[in-house]
C-alpha cells in the first residue's frame, strides 16, 4: 500500500502536525472512491467535511484509523504512518476516538462499562481509575445518571452521547466524527452538537464530517468540501462560507443553505 | 368532552382524561380462558379437539404406567396376568432390581461409591458454574473446567498410589457413561466450535479452508460412521500399546461430530452481529482476540442460545449412538437387561423404555428450562 517504506515511522514534525495523508488514492473494485487526496491537518486544528454523499467523505475520514485500507498514498498520524503492521495500526487507533453515525454502542453492556471496556483491557487500566474517568467524561456529556443503564434504553441523542464519552475515555489526541448527527431524530441533534462544541474548547484536534453547517460556522478553523472521491476546496471557515472558491462549493452550499 | 372554544375546528382539552381500570372481562380467569380457549370458532373447537384428545389419552396412560403398575417383586412372576390380576400395567419391578445396573453398568460393586462422588461433583460443578446468582463463578469454572476432569479421571478411573484400584473403562456403563459423553461433548463441543466457525470467517486463507473442510467432512457423515472410524478404523493404523482406549476413541469422535454443528451454529450467531460493532471495537484499538471475546462473541452467544442448547439436546440423546462400538451407555444396559429370562414379561420391554425416556425427558427439558431462564434474564435486563 505504502508507496514509499524507508522512513516509515519517521516521526513527522511531532507537535505540529496531527494528521498528513500524501497522494492517497482508494478503488472499491473498478470504483476510484478516493483520488488523490493531499491533508495536513495540524495539532488541535478542527475541520469539518461536507460534501455530497458518496463523495468519499466518510472513506476519507475510516482510512485515518485504517477501517478501510487503501492502494496507493500514505497516511501519518501523531508523526506514525500508518503501514500494514497491525502493531503500528493498534497503536495509531488508541489515540484516534471515533465516533459513529449508528453510535455503535455495545448493547450488551451497560454505559459505564461501555466507557471502561477499552480502557481496561487495551490500556490496562485499573478497573476502579477505568470507572472514575468514564464518570469524569459522562458526567462531561451530560449523562452521569444513566451509568448502569443499557444502550437500548437509552434516546438516540444520550446514545450518541455516550459514543462521544466511550471514545474520550482513551484521551485520544484526534477524534474523528463520522456523521454523528445524521441518524438522530431532529429534537436530539442539538444535544450532541453542543456537546461536541464543547469538546472543540478543548483542543483536541477533530475531523468532522457533517451537514450541521451551523456546528461548522461555530467551531471549524477550516472546511473542506469533497465531491466525485476528491478535495474540491479547502478554506478558512470564513472563506468557505463567504467567498467560496470552486463552483461546485457555491452550488453545493446554495443547495444545503437554502 | 368540552371543546373550549367557539372556533369550529379548534379543540384544546381542558381537563385530563381520567385514567380508567380495564373492563373485567379482559382480566382474570374469565378474562384468561376468554382470550385464550375460546377466541374464535377456529380457537374453540380447537379447544375441545385438545380437551377429547387428553380426555382419550391420559387416562389409560395414567391406568397402565400408576394404577395397574407392578411395584415390588423379584422376578417375572410378579409382572404375569394371573386370573387374580388380569390386567398387568408397567413393571417397575424390574426397573427397581435392576437399577444399579442402569447408573452403574459393571462397574464393581464395592467401588461404585466413587461414581457417586463424581455424579456428586460434576452436580456441584453445574449448579456453581450455570447458576446467574452464585458467588464467584471464576472459580466454578476453574473448578469445572480444570479440577473436576483430573478428579473425575482419579476417582473413576483408579489411582493406585491412593488406594484407588484401577477400573477399566470396559465395566463402565449405564448412566455413568451418558452423562460422561454428554458432558464431555457439550463441553468440548463449545469452545472448539467457537474456533471452527471464527476460522471459517478468517482472513488467513490456509485457516479458513482447514476449517471449512473439517467442517464440511464432519458434518456430511452420520455420526455412527464417526464412530466406527474413531474406534475401528484408528486401530487399523496406530499401533496397539499407542491407540487409546475405546471410550475415549468414542469420546473424541462426538466432540468432533458435535464441534462442526456448534461451529455452524455459532457462525449464524456471529452472522448476526452489526458490522459496526467490529468497527467500534477496532477504531477503539482492540486487538483481534479481545475484540472478539469482549465484544462479538458475547452478542454472538446471546443471539444464538436457543440454538446452541438445541445441539446440546440433539447431542444428548445422539450418546446413544455409542453403543454401536460397543459401549454399554444408559439405553444399552436397558435393552441388555430387558433380554433377561428372569424377567421375560409381555411388559418389561415398555417399562424399561418408559424409565430411559423419563431419563432423557427430565435432562433435554432441565437444558431446555435453564436456557428459558436464562434468555429471559436477558430480556429482562433490556440487553438486545
Amino acid at each position: 500500500m505504502a508507496q514509499d517504506r524507508k522512513d516509515a515511522g519517521a516521526p513527522a514534525q511531532p507537535g505540529e502536525v496531527a494528521v498528513e495523508v500524501l497522494g492517497l488514492h482508494k478503488w472499491y473494485g473498478e470504483f476510484h472512491v478516493l483520488r488523490d487526496i493531499n491533508l495536513k491537518v495540524a495539532r488541535g486544528e478542527r475541520i469539518v467535511i461536507c460534501g455530497p454523499s458518496g463523495g468519499g467523505k466518510s472513506t476519507l475520514l475510516r482510512c485515518i484509523n485504517r477501517l478501510e485500507d487503501w492502494q496507493r498514498g500514505r497516511i501519518i498520524v501523531d508523526g506514525l504512518e500508518l503501514t500494514e503492521d497491525p502493531k503500528r495500526i493498534l497503536e495509531v487507533r488508541r489515540d484516534v476516538g471515533m465516533v459513529f453515525q449508528q453510535f455503535n454502542l455495545f448493547p450488551h453492556l451497560t454505559v459505564l462499562e461501555n466507557c471502561t471496556l477499552a480502557p481496561i483491557w487495551v490500556r490496562h487500566m485499573p478497573r476502579r481509575e477505568a470507572e472514575a474517568l468514564a464518570m469524569k467524561y459522562l458526567e462531561r456529556v451530560k449523562i452521569p445518571g444513566q451509568a448502569n443503564k443499557y444502550p437500548a434504553r437509552l434516546s438516540g441523542g444520550q446514545q450518541q452521547r455516550v459514543a462521544i464519552a466511550r471514545a474520550l475515555c482513551m484521551n485520544p489526541n484526534i477524534m474523528l466524527f463520522d456523521e454523528p448527527t445524521s441518524a438522530l431524530d431532529p429534537e436530539m441533534v442539538k444535544e450532541v452538537l453542543d456537546t461536541m462544541v464543547e469538546l472543540a474548547t478543548d483542543g483536541i484536534t477533530m475531523l468532522v464530517v457533517s451537514h450541521e453547517m451551523g456546528f461548522a460556522r461555530q467551531v471549524a478553523d477550516r472546511m473542506i468540501f469533497m465531491d466525485e472521491g476528491q478535495i474540491v476546496e479547502i478554506n478558512a471557515r470564513q472563506n468557505f462560507f463567504d467567498q467560496p472558491q470552486h463552483e461546485r462549493t457555491r452550488l453545493f452550499l446554495q443547495q444545503i443553505l437554502h | 368532552m368540552a371543546a373550549s372554544s367557539d372556533e369550529p375546528f379548534v379543540y384544546v382539552r381542558s381537563f385530563p382524561a381520567e385514567k380508567l381500570p380495564p373492563p373485567l372481562a379482559a382480566t382474570g380467569a374469565v378474562g384468561w380462558l376468554r382470550a385464550n380457549l375460546f377466541s374464535s370458532p377456529t380457537n374453540i373447537a380447537l379447544t375441545l379437539v385438545c380437551a377429547l384428545l387428553i380426555a382419550w389419552a391420559v387416562p389409560p396412560l395414567l391406568r397402565f404406567f400408576f394404577i395397574d403398575a407392578v411395584w415390588s417383586g423379584t422376578d417375572r412372576e410378579a409382572c404375569l396376568a394371573t386370573p387374580e390380576h388380569p390386567t398387568v400395567g408397567a413393571c417397575w419391578a424390574f426397573v427397581r432390581v435392576w437399577l444399579s445396573y442402569f447408573v452403574y453398568g459393571f462397574y464393581p460393586t464395592g467401588q461404585r461409591w466413587r461414581v457417586d462422588l463424581f455424579f456428586l461433583a460434576l452436580a456441584f460443578g453445574i449448579v456453581w458454574l450455570l447458576r446467574l446468582s452464585a458467588p464467584r463463578r471464576d472459580i466454578a469454572a476453574f473448578y469445572f473446567f480444570i479440577v473436576l476432569p483430573v478428579l473425575s479421571f482419579v476417582l473413576l478411573h483408579g489411582a493406585p498410589p491412593i488406594g484407588l484400584v484401577v477400573v477399566p473403562t470396559a465395566l463402565w456403563g449405564g448412566m455413568l457413561v451418558t452423562v460422561i459423553v454428554a458432558t464431555v461433548g457439550i463441553v468440548f463441543s463449545l469452545p472448539l466450535g467457537i474456533l471452527l466457525a471464527l476460522g471459517r470467517r478468517s482472513e488467513l486463507p490456509v485457516v479458513r479452508l482447514l476449517s471449512v473442510i473439517f467442517i464440511e467432512f464432519v458434518r456430511g457423515v452420520p455420526l455412527i460412521t464417526v464412530l466406527f472410524m474413531a474406534s475401528v478404523m484408528l486401530p487399523l493404523f496406530v499401533p496397539d500399546r499407542l491407540a487409546p482406549d475405546k471410550l475415549v476413541r468414542a469420546l473424541v469422535g462426538v466432540a468432533m461430530f458435535a464441534s462442526a454443528y456448534m461451529a455452524e451454529v455459532v457462525r449464524g450467531g456471529l452472522l448476526a452481529v452489526p458490522r459496526g460493532q467490529y468497527e467500534a471495537a477496532r477504531a477503539l484499538g482492540f486487538p483481534y482476540w479481545r475484540m472478539t471475546g469482549l465484544v462479538i462473541l458475547p452478542q454472538a452467544l446471546r443471539v444464538t442460545l436457543p440454538n446452541i442448547v438445541n445441539t446440546f439436546i440433539g447431542l444428548f440423546k445422539d450418546t446413544t449412538l455409542v453403543f454401536i462400538v460397543g459401549i454399554f451407555d444408559f439405553l444399552r444396559t436397558i435393552e441388555a437387561a430387558r433380554a433377561d429370562p428372569h424377567w421375560a414379561a409381555p411388559t418389561t420391554p415398555i417399562t424399561g423404555y418408559a424409565f430411559a425416556a423419563v431419563f432423557y425427558f427430565v435432562c433435554c427439558y432441565g437444558m431446555s428450562r435453564y436456557a428459558r431462564s436464562v434468555e429471559a434474564r436477558l430480556a429482562r435486563s433490556g440487553r438486545r
